[in-house]
């Protein structure tokens, strides 16, 4: 028998006695042992201990505030304070604000630095130190997959943050992984038809491409979309990560004959040229009688606050958006509730990195309920194919073949006169799940294998 | 703790300095209870660095969690290997992060090709970055001073460039490198599928531990710490041996003044250039070790301030000094990692026994220097040190000591040691 | 041939900012002997110069608009920048508009400022120190600069736009000969270009024809001997080094418009400018500021699609690569002076 005594760590096993010690062998190593519950860091007295591991410094750091934010906010609602947010339009209801299964809900938080890294580090301190049993969070792929094969090994549920690129839950997928967050594939399913319908279906299309895996599978992701659609690649130029100035990538696009510029940056990439194509004139120009358009696969609206009045009409992709709820009605019910909460609390609305963070710390949370059990592997079976509502998305289903969720995408355009800098975008159009959804076996997604799942014991 | 290197070069090289009465290994007394000590510094660490029982308010300072551990004595040997060049020959590399980096793409490559046992990855590791630097050194040491430097720079952007970017098909890009079961380890048995590889010494995994409880407090003793830490007592033993062999002395004479070695007709390259391998293999261990504890590499191993974060480390603790690196990387692994997880709530947990308006303003003033403000913590401390202790966190134990035994051996100490320092930078 | 006209005016304009941050870094570096790893983040103090600028003049007070509703359907709160008070709102528009140059006003002083005052509280105390150490602390100054700025304003790039009249791109296409259209380039980075260049004749005609420059350069060249004659040498050092940092500011006020700053910029220019300040050769001036340029332009073509094609990735090393060779090729890089940091 355990006799629980302090916080999260405090188990003794009767018998560690003073001077003596007992010393027992575990594989993993997290704050609490293994062999009594069958998982690693099993909740130990009357609380439960989440990792919120997300940027706090380097270029994405307000990214991560805002997460941390929804996340705290996530907590608060679980645990019974505030006004309960999404807990009251979400499709399941076992959530009842009182913690989860019971236990008030703690958290402990890291620094990602969005570097794999120290995003790795951070998380095992979270797993080894503080015993947490789920980490989630993150604001880059290259992060999201570093920390999703670490929980996988160590034995906890890692449900991923802001993460877009293909691979998170295509060649790296893993069984202890789940993204609620849209995908590369998705944003170029969304975006080709509404491109076509926009801006036609004859057009010349030249990519600037960030050099790394998130950027090459958006490029194909959108390129083979739009050729589908009838349009032409007229030339892909890869652009390095570090680069600031990308004036020289954006001068031989006035030399080309192409009438659309896909900017396949994010973040800072994504401000700075973006800023240094409407200043070549870009959004000006007219080719083969044409307007010349520019096209960002994935807007990250606080990012775009960066790029100030150039975002004007530039159409792009998003997971959700705040808006949702008031222009398309009911379907998207639980966005008002949650920009209701999270606007009250702190003062603008929140961002789609906020959002999908928030739904993730509620869909464990269900899901653990709904198991009536913290095993990871328990989670995992009870968000296998779970399909749910009310969560700012519509319809949702949480895919069994390789954890991603499929839902409704935004297609979004920034405004020409925005009203304040949380208003930047208006929505265009959602494009409806079945449009977006793939096969799991889809070319680009092959190549990985979930697993299976592990409790860490 | 004293370290005489500085002033050695003034002393002859005696060549009867072997068969001076020695202690254990081969080390004079001094070093050899230098030695002694670390050793027991890393057998102990579990116990050392969790001073606080868990539960308790503090527990957010313990960092004797593996993970942590790992990563202290992994970038002491970085710094350690870093020293040998840096603190004795004076040549400053700034690209010393891309051996590291190299090293761990190739001990990943060897558990992925090869076998799950750590240690033909690490032989691996050190052997590629071995040869990775004799070529990076070859090219680079035809330059001193900041010409050196920049050379070295260059060629560790080059290496984190393309690693991120064309190479990822051996790199894996921004993803990196992680252990699949489907990988073609053609020494091990073939894993069932859906099963997580994990790097094992003959068996026995690196995330292997035994817990110790006692009473409140909770020890961890994990099989992979240990196997570093005694990578790293070996890195140290031969670094001592290093600095108090001829070799160490020839490069302490290329620091002070390599004018005068061309004169008297010996070329220092191939001794730069020996020292400049060693610590290139330092490096490699490093980075074969990190493979080793966590399986998985990124290309931000390799970027500048992965290098630059090294040199820091070996200034901060006391260049050119012994211990002083592993003091310096100990210091800044500690604040990124525990400095950063302070956040808001567990500040209001500490303030909690003040009144509410106090508490409140405690809380206010903390904030920005912990969690996601810790390098401005950092830079400060960085400031302080290098302002008040010139020769880094060694020369603080120092004067801790002097203070200690002023009765016995008055001032003589701590100008001297600054002085010393200062000569040998010149 | 439009493209390589292109390719170059993009050049020139890399290089412009590469050759202000190196100017300075040389400046400092040739003056006090001292590695100053905070040059970075004065650039990026200097673009904050511009943004706190923009800040202060559309300070406003807020008005309480009952007709229109906020997001959470409370009355909406209009921000009335007091500068419409002060001058009505066609002036206060205008003002805002010209908010990035009028900010060099304001920059230039603070940048002087903020330099003397690093000067003679922080570095002063370094220049007998070894090189590592000056590292260290500057490198210690540049993350707490960096930070206290993050704290102030967020990690996001903030956009502060260039004066309408500027946002337009000149044609040169007819000037040239070319079809009209064929080279357009923005005008501010035109202004940029210009800028840089007036600023660069600036330092050098200071230092070369005027009698305080000339005994900065004597004591460059030999510290001892200009002391010996009784010239308080220390005082002009500090304001060369009031004046490099100026230098490295206004680099970084005149960015702001090409590339919305953020809190680490300067840590992306940082590497670069070393790069930049020894392929040039250490303690060059000239050197510096053709170092500069030249890598501006390099960096341009190693960019374009059709060498891309033959050299996938070259974009991402050029620089080092052209590093590499010209310091394997001439020991202290294009204009070094001997036994300058080689020990």
């Amino acid at each position: 028998m355990t006799k629980s005594n302090f916080t999260r760590r405090g188990v003794m096993k009767t018998g560690a006695i003073a001077g003596a010690g007992l010393a027992t062998p575990i594989i993993f190593t997290g704050a609490s042992w293994a062999q009594e519950s069958g998982y690693l860091n099993a909740p130990q007295g009357d609380t439960v201990t989440l990792g919120f591991n997300v940027p706090q410094s380097g270029p994405y750091a307000d990214e991560g505030a805002d997460q941390l934010r929804a996340y705290e906010l996530a907590v608060e609602h679980l645990n019974g304070e505030g006004d309960g947010g999404m807990l009251s339009t979400f499709s399941s209801k076992v959530l009842d604000g009182t913690g989860i299964l019971g236990k008030k809900v703690q958290y402990v938080t890291g620094d990602t630095q969005t570097k794999s890294d120290a995003a790795r580090a951070s998380a095992r301190s979270m797993i080894e130190k503080d015993g947490a049993i789920m980490i989630t969070g993150g604001s880059s792929s290259g992060v999201a997959v570093a920390v999703q094969a670490l929980c996988q090994e160590a034995g906890v549920i890692f449900m991923a943050g802001l993460t877009h690129a293909n691979d998170t839950t295509g060649k790296d997928k893993k069984a202890n992984g789940f993204r609620h967050f849209f995908n590369s594939y998705m944003s170029g399913a969304a975006l080709a038809p509404i491109l076509a319908a926009q801006y036609g279906t004859d057009r010349k299309a030249y990519h600037l491409t960030a050099d790394y895996n998130w950027g090459y599978t958006t490029e194909e992701a959108i390129r083979s979309s739009t050729e589908a659609q009838g349009w032409e690649t007229v030339n892909t130029v890869l652009t390095p990560l570090t680069q600031t100035d990308f004036s020289s990538y954006i001068a031989p696009v006035l030399q080309s004959d192409a009438d659309i510029l896909v900017l396949n940056h994010y973040g800072g990439n994504m401000v700075n040229s973006l800023t240094n194509a409407v200043q070549f004139g870009l959004r000006d120009r007219m080719v083969n009688g044409k307007q010349f358009e520019i096209v960002v696969p994935l807007y990250s609206e606080l990012m775009a606050r960066g790029a100030g009045q150039n975002i004007a009409g530039i159409l792009g992709s998003q997971n959700w958006d705040w808006k949702l709820e008031n222009q398309l009605g009911d379907k998207y019910i639980g966005t008002n509730a949650f920009v209701q909460s999270f606007g009250t609390k702190y003062g603008f609305p929140p961002s789609q990195a906020a959002h999908t963070g928030y739904v993730q710390a509620l869909l464990y949370a269900d899901a653990v309920t709904r198991a009536g059990s913290f095993n990871p592997c328990a989670v995992v079976e009870a968000l296998e194919g779970y399909e749910f509502d009310g969560l700012g998305n519509g319809p949702t289903l949480y895919r069994a073949e390789d954890h991603q969720c499929f839902k409704d995408v935004v297609v979004v355009r920034g405004k020409e006169n925005p009203e304040n800098e949380f208003d930047l975008v208006e929505i265009v159009e959602v494009t409806p799940v079945d449009q977006v959804t793939y096969a799991p076996d889809h070319p680009q997604f092959a190549g990985g294998s979930l697993g299976t799942c592990n409790p860490g014991a | 703790m004293t370290d005489q290197t500085s002033n050695a070069g003034a002393v002859r090289p005696k060549p009867a300095a072997p068969a001076e009465k020695t202690g254990l290994f081969g080390l004079r007394g001094k070093d050899a209870s230098l030695l002694v000590f670390v050793a027991l510094l890393t057998l102990l660490a579990p116990f050392i660095l969790n001073p606080f029982p868990t539960g308790s308010a503090m527990a957010q300072f313990n960092a004797g969690y593996p993970d942590l551990m790992q990563r202290f004595v992994i970038f002491g040997i970085f710094a350690i290997g870093f020293n040998i060049l840096f603190g004795l020959t004076g040549y400053l590399s700034f690209g010393h992060a891309a051996f590291l980096g190299v090293g761990s793409y190739a001990g990943i490559w060897s558990m992925k090709l090869l076998t799950l046992n750590v240690i033909p990855s690490i032989v691996v590791s050190v052997i590629v970055a071995g040869l990775f630097s004799l070529i990076v050194g070859w090219i680079s040491l035809r330059r001193s001073g900041i010409y050196f430097s920049i050379l070295t720079l260059a060629f560790a952007m080059m290496s984190y460039a393309l690693a991120y970017s064309v190479l990822t098909p051996i790199t894996g890009g921004e993803t990196g490198l992680q252990l699949q079961y489907f990988d073609p380890r053609i020494l091990d048995g073939e894993l069932a599928a859906g099963t997580t590889p994990r790097a094992n010494l003959f068996g026995l995994e690196m995330g292997t531990s035994y817990e110790l409880r006692f009473g409140s407090w909770l020890f961890t003793f994990n099989a992979g710490y240990y196997i570093a830490a005694a990578c790293m007592l070996a890195a140290f033993y031969l670094a001592i041996r290093i600095f108090r062999s001829p070799f160490g002395m020839m490069l302490r004479a290329v620091k002070s003044n390599q004018q005068r070695l061309n004169y008297t007709g010996i070329s220092p390259k191939p001794y730069t250039l020996a020292a400049f391998v060693i610590s290139g293999m330092y490096a490699g261990l490093a980075g074969g070790l990190l493979v080793a504890m966590d399986t998985q590499v990124g290309a931000e191993r390799m970027f500048w301030t992965a290098s630059g974060e090294v040199v820091l480390m070996t200034i901060l603790g006391g260049a050119g000094t012994l211990i002083g690196p592993v003091l310096g990387a100990g210091f800044i692994k500690y604040m990124e990692n525990i400095v950063s997880t302070i956040n808001k709530s567990t500040l209001e947990g500490w303030f909690a026994f003040m009144p509410d308006g106090l508490a409140d303003f405690f809380v206010t003033i903390v904030y920005p220097f912990v969690g996601k403000g810790w390098h401005l913590t950092l830079g400060l401390l960085f400031m302080a040190v290098v302002i008040f202790l010139p020769g880094g966190l060694v020369q603080g134990g120092q004067k801790i000591a002097t203070v200690l035994r002023r009765d016995r051996k008055g001032s003589g100490l701590e100008p001297g040691a600054a002085a010393k320092r200062k000569q040998a930078e010149d | 041939m439009e493209a390589i006209i292109l390719q170059i005016l993009n050049g020139l304009d890399k290089g412009s900012a590469y050759a202000l941050i190196a100017l300075g870094l040389t400046l400092i570096f040739g003056t006090l002997g001292v590695v100053n790893f905070a040059h970075g983040a004065l650039f990026m103090l200097g673009a904050f110069c511009a943004v706190t600028f923009s800040r202060l003049i559309q300070m406003s007070h807020t008005v309480v608009d009952e007709t229109r509703t906020d997001f959470l359907g409370n009355p909406l709160q209009v921000d009335v920048p007091y500068i419409y008070d002060f001058f009505g709102q066609a002036a206060g528009d205008v003002l805002i508009d010209w908010a990035v140059p009028l900010s060099i006003l304001m920059a230039i002083p603070v940048m002087i400022l903020i330099g003397v005052i690093m000067e003679r509280g922080l570095i002063r105390h370094f220049y007998k120190r070894p090189h590592a150490d000056q590292i260290l602390v500057t490198f210690g100054l540049a993350i707490v600069l960096q930070e206290v700025i993050k704290y102030f304003y967020g990690a996001n790039p903030i956009p502060t736009p260039a004066p309408d009249a500027f946002l337009g791109s000149f044609d040169f296409g007819l000037m040239l000969g070319f079809d009209a259209g064929g080279i357009v380039y923005p005008y501010w980075r035109l202004i940029y270009f210009l800028f840089a260049a007036v600023i660069i004749a600036g330092v050098f005609a200071f230092l070369q024809f005027t009698t305080f420059g000339m005994v900065v350069r004597a004591g460059m060249a030999d510290r001892e001997t200009v002391t010996l004659l009784g010239i308080d040498i220390d005082k002009r050092f500090t304001i060369m080094f009031g004046i490099a940092a100026a230098v490295a500011g206004l680099a970084g006020v005149m960015y702001t418009p090409i590339n919305s700053p953020n809190y680490h910029m300067g840590m992306d220019f940082l590497v670069l400018s070393f790069v930049v300040v020894v392929v040039g050769g250490m303690g060059s001036l000239p050197g510096a500021v053709l170092a500069g340029f030249l890598l501006g332009i390099i960096e341009a073509f190693a960019s374009m699609a059709e060498v891309l094609a033959i050299l996938p990735g070259i974009n991402q090393i050029i620089i080092y690569l052209v590093a590499i060779v010209v310091l394997l090729t001439r020991p202290r890089g294009l204009m070094g002076r001997k036994g300058v940091m080689e020990e």
